[in-house]
């Protein structure tokens, strides 16, 4: 059998001190930056990037070369920020690679800083992501010593500056506009756009902001071209995708493979398939804002941006949240609504009062309190809060849960007869629980099955 | 709606969404028992909406004369040095509250005033930036922290169960005793000032589900038994799961993976 993984930002991954930049070039790093800044111009770089057909990792999936190319060119300050605000549930791979492989993620930063002409670079990286922000401090400053970063790159005369800026605790910022608000130092509120980042973003100059993982894979486009990169993953999604995968399979964890492979070999054979004696009822194929698949309707798609817009769902960060028959999917919407209530900025109304209703109307089902006009209201609640609000936060609700009414009808109507029987209404985040109907301490929902 | 409402279980103070870590809320009154019940008087307010009864309050506080706030060397020169390093000084709002965290244990108002004294921003533009961010401590938390991850993967693998088991071991809670009917569940108990534990959104690790950030270090997966152990180990100051920290962790996979090089 051929192999199911093919590790291109993963190569080497666990070498012991890649995170320092002597094991980094020795491996061969640092040799596309040389390439990108001494035998190429800034077009030629953007031209690879956009050759390479490389698309956002973050959840847009947006070309990357197509966005820097959006930047106007000229003598100004021009902004580069590094989205590592991985928030969203079901997502770790930015983790992996920060902690593991930071210079990479560097290279590819000064390399796109040329490309786009930035010249001032941040990597706003959550705040709770503190082991990786001390190892991105501590390469930043090994890559300013080696000349790499500074007044003078490499001895062109060019300027880049790198900062590491850490967020302190909000799902909103990896919304690119509340992003750039809060690395000038407000609260993370969404801009309305247009205009967009490239155009008038951080500090109100032209901003270029990509995620983690699209950036680590610029050295190797630079380094062996778009041709090469391009023999990887389908037409519409080239390259590899590190795919996290966790919930009810038996090894969960960060998975590189060429997009376009089957979804069942990530899920089945990578991560070990459901746990003993279970089956697998749906899942989440791109983070907990993807709407979600049912076994049969998900397991045999293949693995790429353009099959899981097809089956009306995302690849979005690439984050597959499993869960088996074991799982209440009323339950279950409501963790993916409160998430999002508890994270909502309360900027829009649609959003900041319709996570809060579906919460309200899905704790009521669980208790058995609902009627079944409930039921529609959610469904509708769904539908008015897409595309009314700044950003997609309250999106990022709705598709899940209208999935997740329509293609559990079922459960819900039960829910909605007799309540889900020895369901937990602890609420997560605010430390707070709501009795249960009738006073009967909260029974945990699930026995831990670690 | 009336203006006559019970005092207790009035539906607004209840919303667990927003306030982190807000006192145990009253029961949700059960709306159809209110339907047609007489409520006592003394159970009984008016609400107004005139604010006589608010406090009287004056122009907020300026920006700090530097010379009249004390500022110790250390914290001025770290908000400095973080002001140096971005084109405008606002920027420096995050980096100079945790500064102002690291140093006194979380936000106080007098950290807040110094801070705002080297930025040379009013404190409550400070203090407004502090209360939108969820890792920012408005109040005293104790000497360690403890992050229960409660979002859907670790949920799924038994995050809430993990959650009781460490509140139990810092006796947060007390366990659940045959309650009213119509009261909650459980009890609130004082809170010990040593370790702190609070569940919180996704922590992305869900690979290690469940799993908890402890003193801003990630360990899993989590046993009820591990949460014990991590409060003891919390406790006599020593090393905290040496086995189950993640960055000990090689990548999943790997061992049939083909490596390509660029």
């Amino acid at each position: 059998m051929a192999s199911q993984e093919t590790r291109l930002l993963f190569r080497q991954i666990d070498e012991p001190g890649l995170a320092s930049i002597e094991t980094y070039r020795e491996l061969g790093g640092y040799r596309a930056i040389e390439k990108a800044y001494k035998e190429m111009t800034p077009e030629q770089v953007l031209k690879e990037l956009e050759e390479s057909g490389l698309r956002g990792r973050g959840g847009a999936g947006f070309a990357m070369g197509k966005k820097a190319s959006f930047l106007p060119r000229g003598g100004m300050d021009k902004y580069l920020c590094c989205n590592a605000d991985e928030s969203e549930p079901g997502a770790f791979k930015d983790r992996e690679l920060m902690q593991k492989n930071p210079h990479q993620l560097i290279e590819g930063i000064i390399i796109a800083a040329r490309a786009a002409g930035a010249n001032r670079c941040f990597i706003f990286i959550r705040g709770e992501y503190d082991l990786q922000g001390d190892i991105l401090d501590a390469a930043v400053e090994e890559a300013y010593e080696a000349g790499f970063l500074g007044e003078d790159v490499l001895g062109t005369g060019e300027q880049v500056e790198l900062v590491v800026h850490r967020g302190a605790g909000a799902y909103i910022c990896g919304e690119e506009t509340a992003l750039l608000d809060s690395l000038e130092g407000k609260r993370g509120n969404p801009r309305l756009k247009p205009p967009f980042p490239a155009v008038q973003g951080l500090y109100d100059g032209p901003t270029l902001i990509n995620n983690v993982e699209t950036l680590s894979n610029v050295p190797h486009i630079v380094a062996s071209g778009a041709d090469w990169f391009k023999s990887m993953g389908t037409e519409q999604s080239p390259g590899t995708k590190v795919v996290s995968v966790s919930g009810d399979v038996k090894r969960p964890g960060n998975y590189e493979v060429e997009l376009g492979i089957p979804t069942r070999t990530i899920i089945c054979d990578l991560a070990g398939g459901p746990l003993e004696g279970r089956e697998i009822k749906g899942f989440f194929p791109g983070g907990s804002s993807s709407p979600v698949l049912t076994a049969d309707e998900g397991l045999d798609l293949p693995y790429s941006f353009e099959a899981m817009q097809e089956a009306g769902s995302m690849l979005g960060s690439g984050s597959i949240i499993v869960f088996d028959e074991t799982t209440s999917v009323v339950e279950l919407a409501l963790r993916t609504a409160r998430f999002y209530h508890h994270e909502s900025c309360g900027k829009c109304t649609p959003c900041r009062e319709g996570t809060n209703w579906t919460v309200k109307m899905l704790e009521r089902m669980i208790r058995g309190q609902a009627t079944p006009i409930d039921l529609e209201t959610v469904a509708s609640v769904q539908d008015n809060i897409i595309g009314n609000c700044l950003c997609v936060l309250g999106d990022s609700m709705a598709m899940p849960i209208g999935a997740m009414v329509k293609k559990f009808r079922g459960e819900f109507m039960a829910a909605i007869e007799r309540g889900v029987p020895g369901a937990s209404l602890g609420a997560p985040s605010g430390d707070t629980a709501i009795a249960p109907h009738g006073g009967e301490p909260p029974e945990p929902a699930r026995v831990g099955v670690a | 709606m009336s203006p006559l409402l019970p005092k207790r279980g009035r539906p607004w103070t209840t919303d667990p969404g927003h306030i982190h870590d807000a006192p145990e809320p009253p029961p949700m009154p059960d709306e159809q028992e209110l339907v047609g019940r007489d409520i006592p008087a003394d159970e009984v307010e008016v609400v107004r909406a005139s604010g006589e009864a608010r406090e009287p309050h004056g122009e907020p506080a300026p920006v700090p004369e530097p010379a009249e706030v004390e500022v110790p060397q250390e914290l001025a020169d770290q908000i400095r040095k973080a002001m140096s390093r971005y084109p405008r000084k606002r920027s420096a709002a995050i980096p100079a509250l945790w500064a102002v965290q690291r140093r006194y244990g979380w936000c106080t108002p007098e950290g807040i005033r110094q801070a705002a004294a080297v930025m040379g921003v009013t404190p409550a533009y400070l203090q407004s930036v502090a209360s939108f961010y969820d890792l920012f401590r408005l109040e005293p938390q104790g000497e360690h922290q403890v992050l229960v991850c409660t979002n859907i993967s670790c949920w799924l693998r038994g995050a809430d169960d993990l959650l009781e088991a460490f509140k139990r071991a810092t006796q947060r809670v007390a366990k659940p005793s045959a309650p009213e009917p119509g009261t909650p569940g459980r009890e609130a108990e004082e809170v010990p000032d040593d370790v702190f534990v609070r569940g919180f959104e996704c922590l992305g690790a869900c690979d290690i589900a469940p799993m908890a950030s402890i003193d801003e270090r990630y360990y899993g997966p989590l046993t009820e038994d591990d949460a014990r152990n991590v409060v003891e180990q919390l406790r006599a100051g020593g090393e905290v799961l040496p086995d189950k920290r993640l960055e000990d962790r090689k990548v999943a996979g790997g061992s049939d993976a083909r490596e390509v090089e660029g």
